[in-house]
């Protein structure tokens, strides 16, 4: 079964280069449907390698496939292999699958657009790198793949290039994720320098026996490898890309948030956890961080009038669910979220999209309203994904894995009543702003007219992705409510269990806590935005209050922060140096060269008689050194 | 025979002060070839028959001839001899010969005073030729070839052409 | 023949020669006459060779002198033909109207 590994990155490579080869000249149909086609494909393998994977458990515990390798060097011998795991698995599993209804989504979506062919190449390449991101079995490999999605967010946020905003928006998506790479690749050279190899499997194996725990080595390791996690995933401090790379398609979007490039941070620690939990002060710092970009996000989120920066916010709020997770021990719920997310997102943009697309480029949501009765389809396709964003009790399934995750922040070993309190805000905050887009969009009266419906190539994936929303939750239910724990025997095989503090009990009151957190947030959001609006109209009179708006717009000004405390400085900085102080010599070089040149151009003066007197000079000249010497 | 050197040399010197002085070229000339014969001489003197005979044939026989046929051909007479009377003024080459003086000076200065009175066996034709034609055999055929281009060259630029003047120029050289 | 003519002074004659026939290329506005000058240091320069080669008894001084005459020749039938056409294009062998040169 392993043979076919290499199917998987295979067909969206395929894709890629038809597409970018053959793709002027081929039909628009042709283009979409081998756009779509090839990652279709992918999943179908997909499916078939897993259901074996599943079915006949191999012995190592995971499939290997080494295709070449890559090159030599002294002893550094990195390979091209593929390596599947249970945790590849999941990610295999959910890219493919979302990535193909997002690619069938997409032939309906972009049958307008001119440039549809770049438009596939790149989602196809997108695809490829990530799946070589989680099926890299070195690390050398994932950075490939990591550096490759980076490339691809970047082609395809700055897809409509012919506004300058949007390339705005791909630069800083790129620039930014680049300052987390660097310190990645920094991490990469010192595990290169301490384990002479980059395999994943042989530092897992080596890292507990070469390293203490706490040393400092292997928190320096795990902090960069972090750094890395950071920037692709969005998180504090380097979360500020993310927004403005809605200036995508929108299945650029979907892509990005639920499928690739975001959780790729998420991939990576639950990854390299060996080195990870050999850093409790990492440990620590990453659910911090988690904690910390879920509120600051979720509260962005809840004042933004653009229904896709909502998106964007909710997205990074949801990744600092994982981080907090992954933080807290708790691997494989961090792995659960992660699946969850990527279906109610998916469908979330997808929804979202075919929303701005029906109201003609329609970002704002304050001019939607009343779209309930006329897109029927997308409004209970949206309720879906909103209320698994939200948590809903016991019928989503984002219920399911944010509870696991509230849990843990509680109970496991890193836990603790902050961090659960934070946590717990934050699902209160997305309940509140998931509820308010809801009924700013859907309810109300119309206030734009509607363009055209979304057709069934549109519509068929959100219901599938909405069905996944509902039902993928069951797969893993709370021991104390059903007790199936489908994806953790998947997930465990790789990750380490948690480990719950011995002290505490009594899930099931946590459980109601966060349901009724949930329930309040969606009661408050509906008062506040649909019982009484006037409360948020007075609001909007009181100074502090529109302070407080314009701030949490900005997304905590973290903008303008960067600005000032890198962006200027430097500019300044290029700015003294623009004429080039070290240029200055050489152009003073070039200007004497000059004088001296006007200086020396007398001379030819085409005068034969003075050739001669010059060489009389020069033959004097030697023989006057000759003789002084 | 060390007087009859300083006498041709005397001569040499006197005579070839006078070619670079003279006004009328065809003086200049008589009084080069007047150089050569003693430089000729000299190189008998010096133990070196082959070369006072070619010195005597080639340069003072073909080459000068060559030179006597140029000024005839461009017929510089008294004319000639007036302008360069003009042209020769003080200011002209007190200069040029002064810097000539300051190198002669550094020759001099350079030149090793070396105490040789030795005998010197004279070097004959037949040595001469035997070197040349053994030694230096790529060396002759070089100067062979040399000679031919040199023909071939003076034969190609000594064509009387029309006079070439660029196309701006043509009127002006109608009305002249 | 056997002589006993001093080196010293026959290399000191080729120096004065030579001197003097630089001096006349410098001096003379006349193509001609700075061509006949040049003649003057070719010359001065074989009596170096030839000296030398007296003074060693050894036949490559002639050689060179041989070698020169040769170039010389070479020399002035170029030379020689260049000033014709010159003169033909020009009417004047001032070399100091021929600056076509100037850079």
């Amino acid at each position: 079964m392993d043979n076919l590994l290499w199917l998987i990155p295979g067909f969206p490579l395929v894709g890629f280069l038809i597409l970018t080869l053959a793709g002027k000249n081929m039909s628009r149909l042709a283009r979409g449907l081998t756009g779509a086609g090839s990652i279709c494909l992918s999943a179908i393998v997909v499916l078939i390698v897993g259901w074996n994977f599943l079915i006949n458990p191999p012995a190592a515990g995971n499939y290997t496939q080494t295709l070449w390798t890559w090159f030599e060097i002294a002893n550094f011998k990195p390979t091209i292999t593929l390596y599947l795991d249970g945790l590849s698995l999941v990610f295999v599993f959910v890219i493919t699958f979302i990535a193909a209804l997002i690619h069938i989504y997409s032939i309906a979506f972009m049958a307008e657009e001119a440039d549809d062919a770049r438009f596939f190449a790149s989602m196809n390449l997108f695809v490829f790198c990530m799946l070589i991101l989680v099926l890299a079995s070195n690390l050398l490999l994932l950075y490939l793949g990591w550096e490759g999605v980076g490339l691809c967010s970047y082609l395809l946020i700055g897809f409509w290039y012919q506004k300058s905003e949007n390339g705005y928006a791909a630069r800083k998506a790129f620039i930014i994720t680049r300052v987390g790479d660097t310190a990645m690749a920094i991490g990469l050279f010192i595990l290169v320098y301490q384990f002479g190899t980059l395999d994943i499997v042989a530092i897992s194996h080596s890292a507990p026996e070469m390293w203490q725990a706490g040393s400092k080595i292997a928190t320096l390791c795990a902090l960069l490898l972090l750094a890395g996690g950071l920037g692709k995933s969005a998180q504090l401090p380097l979360q500020t890309w993310l927004p403005d790379a809605m200036a995508g398609p929108s299945p650029v979007s979907a892509l990005i948030h639920a499928a690739t490039m975001v959780t790729a941070g998420v991939y990576l620690i639950a990854r390299m956890h060996v080195i990870f939990q050999l850093s409790p002060v990492t440990q620590m710092i990453i659910a911090i961080i988690g904690a910390a970009t879920l509120i600051i996000a979720g509260l962005s989120a809840i004042v933004q009038y653009d229904i896709k920066r909502v998106l964007a916010y909710s997205t990074m709020s949801q990744i600092g669910y994982m981080f907090l997770a992954l933080g807290v021990g708790a691997w494989s719920a961090a792995v659960f979220h992660f699946m969850i997310h990527a279906f109610f997102k998916a469908l979330l943009f997808l929804a979202a999209g075919a929303i701005i697309e029906a109201l003609h480029h329609e970002h704002n949501m304050f001019k939607m309203g009343g779209l309930k009765k006329s897109l029927p389809v997308i409004f209970w396709t949206f309720l879906i994904g909103s209320a698994s964003l939200a948590a809903l009790p016991l019928i989503t399934a984002g219920f399911y894995s944010k509870d696991q995750i509230l849990w843990y922040s509680w109970a496991s070993d890193g836990g603790s009543p902050l961090l659960w309190f934070t946590a717990l805000l934050g699902a209160f905050i997305t309940a509140a702003y998931t509820t308010r887009m809801m009924l700013i969009t859907f309810w109300g009266e119309a206030k734009t007219h509607l363009g055209m419906r979304p057709g069934k190539l549109m519509t068929i994936p959100l219901l599938i992705l909405a069905v996944f929303s509902l039902v993928a939750g069951f797969i893993e239910l709370p021991h104390n409510f059903g007790h199936v724990q489908l994806f953790s025997e998947i997930t465990e095989k790789v990750l380490p269990g948690t480990n719950i503090r011995a002290a505490v009990s009594g899930e099931f009151i946590y459980q109601i806590i966060a349901v009724l957190t949930t329930l309040a947030g969606i009661y408050t959001a509906y008062i506040l935005y649909y019982r009484k609006p006037m409360i948020i109209i007075n609001l909007k009179h009181s100074k502090s209050a529109l302070g407080l708006y314009q701030f949490l717009l900005s997304g905590w000004r973290f903008d303008k922060l960067y600005d000032t405390v890198f962006v200027r400085p430097i500019v300044y900085l290029a700015n003294l140096n623009k004429d080039d102080v070290i240029d200055k010599f050489y152009q003073g070089i070039t200007w004497l060269t000059g004088r001296a040149y006007r200086a020396l151009s007398f001379t030819q003066s085409g005068s034969l008689r003075w050739y001669v007197m010059g060489l009389l000079i020069g033959a004097i000249f030697i023989l006057t050194i000759q003789i002084i010497l | 025979m060390e007087v009859g050197f300083y006498i041709t040399a005397g001569v040499t010197i006197i005579s070839t002060l006078l070619v670079i002085t003279r006004h009328n070229p065809v003086h200049a000339l008589l009084y080069l070839i007047i150089s050569l014969l003693s430089l000729a001489i000299i190189f008998f003197l010096l133990g070196a028959p082959f070369a006072a005979l070619l010195e005597v044939i080639i340069y003072a026989g073909a080459i000068m001839v060559l030179f006597i046929f140029v000024v005839m051909l461009l017929n510089l007479g008294q004319q000639t001899a007036q302008q360069e009377k003009a042209w020769l003024k003080g200011k002209v080459w007190i200069g040029p010969a002064i810097l000539s003086t300051i190198l002669f000076g550094q020759l001099f200065y350079l030149l090793p005073v070396a105490q040789m009175q030795a005998e010197m066996p004279a070097v004959d034709a037949k040595v001469v030729a035997i070197s040349l034609f053994k030694h230096y055999v790529i060396g002759v055929e070089m100067a062979a070839m040399l000679l031919m281009a040199g023909v071939v060259g003076a034969a190609h630029i000594g064509q009387h052409k029309k006079v070439v003047l660029h196309r701006f120029l043509r009127e002006g050289e109608e009305q002249l | 023949m056997n002589s006993l003519i001093p080196i010293d002074m026959v290399i000191l004659l080729a120096a004065i020669l030579f001197v003097m026939g630089i001096a006349g290329v410098v001096i003379r506005k006349n193509i001609i006459f700075m061509l006949l000058s040049v003649e003057i240091m070719l010359n001065a320069s074989a009596l170096a060779f030839i000296a030398a080669g007296a003074k060693w008894g050894q036949p490559e001084g002639q050689v060179m002198f041989i070698f020169i005459l040769v170039m010389a020749a070479a020399e002035v039938s170029i030379g020689l033909a260049l000033i014709l056409q010159i003169y033909h294009q020009h009417k004047s062998l001032d070399i100091d109207i021929l600056k076509e040169m100037k850079g």
